[in-house]
């Protein structure tokens, strides 16, 4: 019966409204094609945080020459400052140099999450023509709940690790982390360390999924079941998830570089 | 009983299977947080930030449950 109705307010109006269970799709949705390369709702959004970042950036260095700053400076650098001194724990006196990555882990990260938690990312639908059949997704998509992205962002992230550590430790040494031919127990423990790289991998790139995945999926069933005032606390709850998977991510990131540029006897 | 009743069972014991071990990790966590403050006030702030790294190792694992979970779900 409620289908019935659903399809005639929309060939009436032009307007879905919504009366059944919101659907969930566990990946970013195909919104159109560009030269026969699928362009997904998550990959605009983060065009948009990407360009945002850099914008923010450029906007960072033309204050930092100026005598007279404004505010929005000083907040940027609240976060530079305060992050430069939890890295600074970590790494001691090698920070300067890998700050940059990690810092732009850290800031990019923090932006896509909340990007994706502001009205309309997920709610805004548009119409597309799939297999002859059309149907509504939505536009924009909160980037780090596409499984790509923290793919993405896991394989940067393990991939400068080794090259730190090759850079620091000479090729040589970092092959003699994995292949040591010394004694058995030290060739197994050569493997298991080959295998965990690669679950590196892994668990940074479900970790940040996943928080933000479900976060989303949370604030969906909760605006369904009750849909005034309920979702406000687990807007507040997913914006200090956001911050900690960013700090996370990149205090990880931290660690396990501070843990491969130096030498295990 | 049918597939689709079983999907959602197997949907309902991943999420509350995989919620046991981070739920006692965040358990012990939190209390041996408070110990540390009790001991020694002055930490506070790094004891907090340690402390929240450490939760959100400890969320992780209920994290990796509760992705299996969906995507049983909606997948």
């Amino acid at each position: 019966m409620s289908e019935v109705k659903l399809v005639e307010e929309t060939a009436k109006s032009g307007i879905t409204i919504l009366t059944e269970m919101p659907k969930i799709s566990i990946k970013a949705e195909i919104i159109f094609h560009l030269f026969g390369f699928g362009i997904t709702n998550s990959m605009i959004a983060s065009a948009i945080v990407f360009l945002l970042t850099i914008f923010i950036a450029v906007y960072y260095k033309n204050q930092s020459t100026k005598t007279r700053k404004g505010n929005f400076y000083y907040l940027i650098k609240f976060f530079v400052k305060s992050t430069y001194d939890l890295f600074r724990s970590v790494l001691g006196e090698k920070t300067d140099v890998f700050f940059p990555l990690l810092f732009a882990f850290f800031f990019y990260i923090l932006l896509q999450n909340w990007f994706g938690l502001l009205p309309g990312v997920g709610s805004l639908m548009i119409k597309v023509v799939e297999e002859h059949e059309e149907i509504f997704i939505p536009l924009l998509r909160g980037n780090n709940a596409d499984l790509n992205t923290t793919l993405a962002l896991a394989m940067i992230s393990v991939f400068s690790i080794q090259f730190f550590s090759i850079k620091y430790l000479g090729i040589k040494k970092y092959l003699h982390k994995f292949f040591n031919f010394s004694d058995p127990i030290s060739f197994f423990v050569g493997i298991l360390d080959i295998l965990s790289e690669f679950s590196k991998i892994l668990s940074f790139a479900f970790r940040l999924f996943g928080n933000i995945f479900a976060g989303e999926v949370l604030l969906t069933i909760v605006a369904f079941l009750v849909p005034v005032l309920a979702s406000f606390p687990f807007i507040g709850l997913e914006i200090f998830v956001g911050f900690v998977q960013a700090l996370v991510f990149s205090m990880l990131t931290a660690v396990f570089i501070s843990g491969a540029i130096v030498e295990h006897s | 009983m049918s597939t689709e009743a079983m999907k959602l069972l197997s949907v309902a014991i991943a999420i509350a299977v995989g919620a046991i071990g981070p739920a006692l990790g965040i358990g012990m966590i939190g209390s041996k947080a408070v110990e540390a403050l009790g001991r020694n006030p002055e930490a506070e702030s790094a004891i907090r930030t340690t402390m929240i790294l450490a939760l959100a190792f400890a969320e992780a694992i209920a994290i990796y449950a509760l992705v299996v979970a969906l995507i049983l779900k909606f997948a």
